[in-house]
């Protein structure tokens, strides 16, 4: 239990995926001008990434170790996770469609993320076993999710101040992001 | 200038991925920490990115239009495996310090964004120089950010320890997570000073620094986007400049005619 509880605040937290492990970057830059489509990417995330961090142990553990095949583990994640993104987004979209109405738009923008690959390549990476592996999925995505809740609050309140000309725009966010990282440091003591 | 030169000298300097394109940012953050990892992972990306565009190339008369996407993906991630195992056997430091970032060269913007926009419409050779050109656009820039990240973090340049700075106290920061985000706001801050090519700086405000969070399909998308909107702000300066040359020639002549009724 405490060590369930280790992986937990390690993944979320202390190995931010964004702010420390630099994965996602594009949907946490692109999609956190404001706190409600943060947050609905910030869910869809977290769907995304408990799916395919299942499926990828799943495959790693039965499929590619007993036959050897461990060094076909990026093809094979990238593929299955794309795949099964698609698929995801299909049931949704038939069988239920309130679900559907306030995670569609985001699905097919975290298909072939970096953070839903790199998650499942660390899982692999550090030997977990398939329950801890789902839950490194899944702080990972709620990690994701607090940095982008976050970022994009301090993004509507920065829409409102005097920025310096050429800081406008990019680099007052990737400022942002690098204070935001100074902060996530501090996590490092919990370990 | 002949069409191989001028691949090279587009990938490097007119188009380069990082600082004008500003395409794959997720590793060139990540890896920066020092020179020796920024060229790692750039030739790494670079040897990859000549070869899908090649096999690519090769095949796209046999590659169905509809699936290409997956068959890029495909094509890219058998060779970064091939690249990961050689980086394995031969440079077990480089893959120590590098390391999940290398199988996550498949989902850089800037692979699937050439072979989509480049290799699946040239010759196989054309294709090459494409791939050498952007590829060494993406190290030349992943070495200098590395270089600086070091410089000022560790006081040091490719792990030497410079003579003349030997009383400076390193800025530990710069090379921790948070230096990385540091580096790249002062570098697009500079770029917007100085209203250079770039993206992220053309007035557009569709322009952005991230494929929108699609790392391997963003192409045709933000991808693309970023292209064009540099393409229509250099075309805008251009016409500006034409225009602004006719009026002068227009005057000088008017004067000339005005001297010579005199």
């Amino acid at each position: 239990m405490k060590e369930m509880f280790v992986i937990l605040i390690g993944s979320a937290l202390v190995n931010n995926v964004v702010l420390s492990q630099f994965l996602g970057l594009c949907p946490f830059i692109g999609v956190s001008k404001k706190t409600e489509t943060a947050a609905g990417m910030g869910a869809a995330v977290v769907f995304v990434m408990a799916i395919a961090s299942t499926a990828a142990s799943v495959i790693y553990t039965f499929i590619l170790d007993p036959l050897n095949l461990e060094y076909l583990q990026t093809i094979v994640f990238i593929l299955v996770i794309a795949a099964l993104v698609q698929l995801v987004e299909m049931i949704l979209k038939k069988k239920l469609k309130s679900l559907y109405n306030a995670l569609g738009v985001y699905l097919p923008l975290i298909t072939t993320n970096c953070a839903v690959l790199g998650v499942a390549l660390t899982s692999v990476q550090k030997n977990y076993n398939i329950p801890q592996s789902i839950l490194n999925g899944i702080g990972t995505a709620l990690g994701f999710m607090v940095a982008i809740i976050i970022m994009a609050g301090i993004r509507e309140r920065i829409e409102h101040n005097n920025v310096t000309k050429s800081f406008q725009g990019s680099p007052m966010v990737l400022l942002t992001a690098g204070l935001m990282a100074i902060a996530f440091i501090g996590f490092s003591g919990l370990l | 200038m002949n069409k191989y030169s001028e691949c090279l000298f587009n990938g490097i300097i007119k188009e380069n991925p990082t600082f004008v394109m500003m395409l794959g940012m997720c590793p060139t953050l990540a890896v920066t920490t020092s020179a020796n990892n920024g060229l790692g992972m750039g030739l790494a990306t670079a040897s990859v990115l000549v070869l899908s565009n090649f096999l690519i190339s090769l095949l796209r008369r046999i590659i169905p239009d509809k699936v290409r996407i997956p068959a890029f993906i495909v094509i890219v991630a058998s060779f970064v495996t091939m690249i990961q195992l050689l980086i394995q056997a031969y440079l077990p430091a480089l893959n120590a310090s590098l390391g999940i970032y290398i199988p996550l060269i498949v989902v850089n913007c800037i692979i699937l964004g050439r072979a989509e926009a480049y290799a699946y419409k040239n010759a196989p050779l054309l294709s090459v120089f494409d791939g050498l050109g952007m590829g060494l656009g993406f190290t030349i820039a992943l070495t200098i950010l590395g270089a600086c990240r070091e410089l000022i973090g560790a006081g040091t340049i490719f792990d030497k320890a410079i003579p003349f700075l030997s009383h400076y106290e390193p800025m530990t920061i710069m090379i921790m997570a948070p230096g990385a985000f540091f580096m790249l706001a002062m570098l697009t801050a500079l770029q917007n000073k100085f209203k250079a090519p770039s993206a992220t700086n053309t007035g557009s405000s569709k322009a952005s620094l991230a494929c929108n969070g699609n790392c391997a399909s963003c192409i045709g998308s933000e991808c693309k986007e970023n292209r064009m909107t540099i393409e229509t702000a250099r075309e805008e300066k251009e016409t500006a400049e034409k225009e602004k040359k006719a009026k002068e020639a227009q005057i000088s002549a008017k004067t000339k005619q005005e001297g010579s009724e005199q």
